[in-house]
């Protein structure tokens, strides 16, 4: 591991005097198993690295990067990054970040375990996967993926301000993807599981979750257009909230891209909705101990009791609206840092969804969304996405409804957040789910 | 030490990254201990993007990927190693380890024999973008940024974005294939927010061609960034989309991701044979109104999702999937093809030389028809008009598919009338193929595009004439 920041580090002492050096280095390994009726369709085992460099002088940005660690590649994305800063626009807030005493927090991300992982258990896991999937339910016409996959990754952040930083990390996933069959009809449903090490994983519950979703969703029909309460399950939700701690970076606040830009300490969302970034809870498959400027990463509350509390920050923003960073740099080894959320979560109901939904007489919950990159509009607020689920009657899960949108606008649904459920969920994104009651969305079917 | 040749000043044939021996070396060591096939794809990728926002240069990013796939056929199983290292020592771990994965099952060592074909040339480009100052590249932002902001003081704010990339590939396979191809693409797009009473409105364009720096003599930066802010400014003024099912007019170049989502996922082979796919089986049946022919087209010169060969050394070509409303064929890998004992049909692609190929779509488009665009809509009395699509989804095993819109109007008695918000339309493939009822002569190619599949994007094309579907579910806000 320490050998990735001493090649930032041997980077670094390139600089040149008047110049600001920041070499970002991240080395990954991976495997990916996929089975397919009962053999190994195809098995992946991977290293890749990758270099990115930036340089700093009077203003001026520039960057360069490679997917190797050669070295003779490196001397080439140095001579490049140098070279690109010409061209950049000189601004008094484009500098690195430096250390600001902020201690990381220690979360053990990285286990051994993960590494002395044999690949014949790891096919096996995506065999079981594939079997168990397809023999759960007799309407299971087939799984079209169950998958295995990990990695383990390492990543390095030195700078001529003086940050260095390492961090690593591992992760492991199974998912399945499952076909269900009645009547000429197929419907399809995934299932997941996910952790830092194997004995994390649980491929029955993986399994059944697929063959769940797919089943229950077989005779669906198209429901009628009209406004009704929605519910969102985690998976749904987590999307969602996702893409709103998205409208709250510095950058999309400054450049004028964020609907929320001018509102904070406004009320801006229901009551009982509070909602936290914070990378630093290891029970986040997101979760990391320093951002992408080599920072540590906090926990930031977004919102509180619907209340606008900030917005989040790397270096530079934080420098153009005279605050300090939140460690929200995101990146990988291709870009310049961004400013992102990591790990948002709402603070829990003390309601199960089953009790949430017993209070509903006419509504629909929602188990899958589509089209969430066309439908949803981050600067103006409008979104519409396709949508498949259940209608709830009467307090009770009833038939299954596909082919329709639910459409409202972001601020709007905020708003409308009538009750959360008990049951927060990390999932394999940049927020947790947790099942939402949203009082009105407009759906679009018959 | 690994031969690596320069092709830089290069304008066209074969691109050489590896010398042919080193290739059949590692191609060696990948069959050691058997299997039924094996591949080394190396690629060399440099790239080239330029970002203003917020008035100003950003930044200019040069990028560099380069390595090796390999993978290995054993049975119904495909082991899979990429790396970064292409010295033989490199080269020689991952076939190892590729060979490993697929669980080396039979005995026969099979010597392979490299044919260096010569298959379709690459693509002639006149101006390479390395050849091109990037004072020059980062200037044309500069003028669309001004040329946007100059079109009303509304608009707020201005991206502008440039790239290109020079792809260099090179295939060797255990049949003996040896070939390679250099693909160029060049790229410009800005995006604009306009602001008002009504809030925030955003708008967007982009150009993308297979081709180089000549590009910018054909396209006028500053007339992209008009339309661009045009589309913001129009929309600051808009209404929300009504909801529920209504005709639904698409304009020339603005319905390829409809058909790219309503089946041309579906008609790719991989989904076909694990039955993930609504139109598995069939061939030969009618699958869409009389008047569609859809054609998935890898060998459109200049076009996005266009190249010589794919990405398994397969020349591209012309398919007919759907002729006159009946479905001709799919689309096809090496692998899928294999099994069924026929040719690939050049539709073998990857993201990079780190993932596995594909089946995938290249330039998928609607033959045109014999209707008049303005007799479509004046026949239209109430419905909406989709001008420009943003993107789409579709779940291929129910039909079901979304598409974006990003700058749509109201139809009220034949006539174009608001604007409306963005906002999703939703249908099935198979029905909304035998829901369209019209097609006009005006076919337009659409933007450029990034198709995602299981994690992979890979640049395509689309186009279509104004065409109409019947019935498709509008999901907006309106009553």
């Amino acid at each position: 591991m320490s050998e990735f920041l001493e090649i930032a580090e041997r980077i670094v002492g390139w600089a040149d005097s008047g110049e600001q050096v920041e070499a970002v280095v991240v080395h990954e390994r991976e495997t990916e198993v996929r089975a397919y009726e009962g053999e190994v369709e195809s098995l992946t085992v991977a290293e890749s690295s990758g270099v990115g460099i930036r340089v700093i002088r009077d203003g001026r940005q520039g960057f360069a990067y490679a997917g190797t660690l050669d070295p003779d590649a490196l001397v080439e994305v140095m001579r490049e990054a140098r070279d690109n800063l010409g061209f950049a626009t000189p601004d008094e807030h484009c500098s690195l970040a430096e250390p600001d005493g902020v201690a990381p927090v220690g979360m053990d991300l990285y286990r051994e375990a993960l590494l002395d992982l044999p690949i014949d258990a790891k096919v096996q896991m995506a065999l079981d996967l594939e079997r168990i999937t397809r023999s759960s339910d007799s309407r299971i016409s087939g799984v079209e993926s169950a998958e295995y996959s990990d990695s383990v990754s390492f990543s390095a952040v030195a700078t001529t301000t003086g940050i260095r930083s390492i961090s690593s990390e591992t992760g492991c996933f199974l998912s399945a993807y499952a076909l269900a069959e009645q009547d000429g009809e197929t419907q399809t449903g995934f299932g997941f599981s996910l952790g830092r090490q194997p004995g994390d994983l649980d491929v029955e519950a993986a399994a059944a979750d697929a063959a769940e979703r797919s089943t229950r969703m077989l005779g669906a029909v198209k429901p009628p257009s009209g406004r009704m309460t929605v519910v969102f399950d985690p998976w749904v939700s987590a999307q969602f909230l996702g893409i709103v701690g998205g409208t709250l970076s510095g950058e999309a606040v400054q450049k004028g891209r964020s609907l929320f830009a001018d509102r904070l300490g406004e009320d801006v969302a229901s009551s009982i909705l509070t909602l936290v970034d914070d990378p630093t809870d290891p029970a986040a498959y997101t979760a990391t101990e320093t951002d992408g400027e080599g920072l540590a990463t906090r926990r930031n509350v977004l919102l509180a009791d619907g209340r606008l509390e900030r917005f989040v920050h790397n270096s530079e923003t934080a420098r153009r609206a005279g605050t300090t960073s939140t460690g929200s740099a995101v990146r990988g080894y291709s870009s310049t840092p961004g400013v992102g959320v990591r790990a948002v979560a709402v603070v829990p109901g003390v309601r199960s969804p089953t009790d949430l939904i017993s209070g509903i007489r006419d509504g629909l919950l929602v188990q899958g969304v589509s089209g969430l990159h066309s439908g949803v509009n981050t600067v103006s607020g409008d979104f519409s996405t396709g949508a498949e689920g259940l209608r709830i009657r009467d307090g009770e899960l009833a038939e299954p409804v596909r082919e329709f949108t639910v459409a409202s606008t972001i601020q709007k649904m905020l708003t409308d957040v009538t009750a959360i459920g008990d049951d927060l969920q990390w999932l394999p994104m940049r927020a947790a789910g947790v099942t939402l009651v949203i009082g009105e969305l407009t759906v679009s079917g018959v | 030490m690994v031969k690596v040749t320069d092709m830089t000043d290069m304008t066209g044939g074969d691109a050489v990254i590896l010398d042919p021996q080193v290739l059949l070396d590692t191609l060696g060591v990948a069959m050691a201990t058997g299997g039924e096939f094996a591949e080394v794809f190396v690629e060399d990728r440099r790239s080239i993007s330029a970002l203003l926002d917020d008035r100003r240069i950003e930044e200019l990013t040069s990028g560099r990927d380069r390595g090796a796939g390999i993978r290995v056929v054993v049975g119904e199983t495909t082991g899979f190693a990429h790396t970064a290292d292409l010295s033989p020592a490199g080269l020689r771990a991952a076939a190892t380890a590729a060979s490993a994965a697929a669980r080396s099952g039979g005995s026969g060592v099979r010597v392979v024999a490299l044919d260096s074909m010569s298959g379709p040339a690459s693509a002639v480009v006149e101006i390479l973008p390395s050849d091109v100052p990037k004072a020059r590249k980062v200037a044309l932002l500069e003028r669309a940024d001004d040329a946007a902001r100059s079109r009303d003081g509304a608009i707020t704010q201005v991206t502008a974005r440039y790239a290109d990339s020079q792809r260099r590939i090179q295939i060797a396979n255990s049949d003996g294939l040896l070939t390679g191809d250099r693909q160029i693409r060049t790229l410009f797009s800005v995006s604009c927010v306009a602001s008002g009473d009504s809030g925030l409105q955003t708008g967007r364009e982009s150009v993308g061609h297979t081709i180089g720096f000549e590009l910018f003599d054909r396209v006028d930066v500053e007339e992209l960034a008009g339309r661009a802010a045009g589309r913001a400014l129009t929309k600051l003024g808009a209404v929300p989309a009504p909801s529920g099912e209504m005709p639904v007019v698409v304009g020339p170049g603005g319905g390829g991701v409809l058909f790219h989502e309503a089946c041309g996922h579906g008609l790719e082979a991989d989904l076909i044979a694990k039955a993930a796919s609504v139109f598995a089986g069939r061939r030969g049946e009618v699958v869409a109104a009389p008047m569609v022919s859809l054609v998935d087209d890898g060998t459109m010169v200049g076009e996005w999702g266009r190249y010589a060969i794919d990405d398994e050394g397969r020349p591209a070509q012309h398919n007919v999937l759907i002729r006159d409303g009946v479905l001709t064929d799919f689309m096809w890998d090496r692998l899928r093809a294999r099994k069924e004992g026929r040719e690939s049909s050049g539709n073998g692609r990857r993201q990079s030389y780190r993932h596995l190929p594909m089946v995938r779509m290249t330039n998928t488009y609607l033959e045109a028809g014999d209707d008049d665009p303005a007799e479509i809509l004046a026949g239209t009395e109430r419905g909406v008009y989709v001008a420009q699509l943003g993107g789409g989804q579709v779940n291929t095993a129910t039909g079901d598919f979304v598409f974006g819109m990003t700058e749509a109007y109201l139809i009220e008695d034949g006539r174009l009338t608001a604007p409306i918000r963005d906002g999703n339309l939703i249908g099935n493939g198979p029905a909304a193929l035998l829901d369209i009822d019209a097609i006009a002569g005006d076919f337009a190619m659409g933007s450029p595009g990034t198709c995602g599949k299981d994690g992979q994007g890979v640049p395509v094309g689309d186009g279509t004439p104004t065409l109409r579907v019947a019935r498709l579910t509008v999901g907006g806000t309106a009553a």
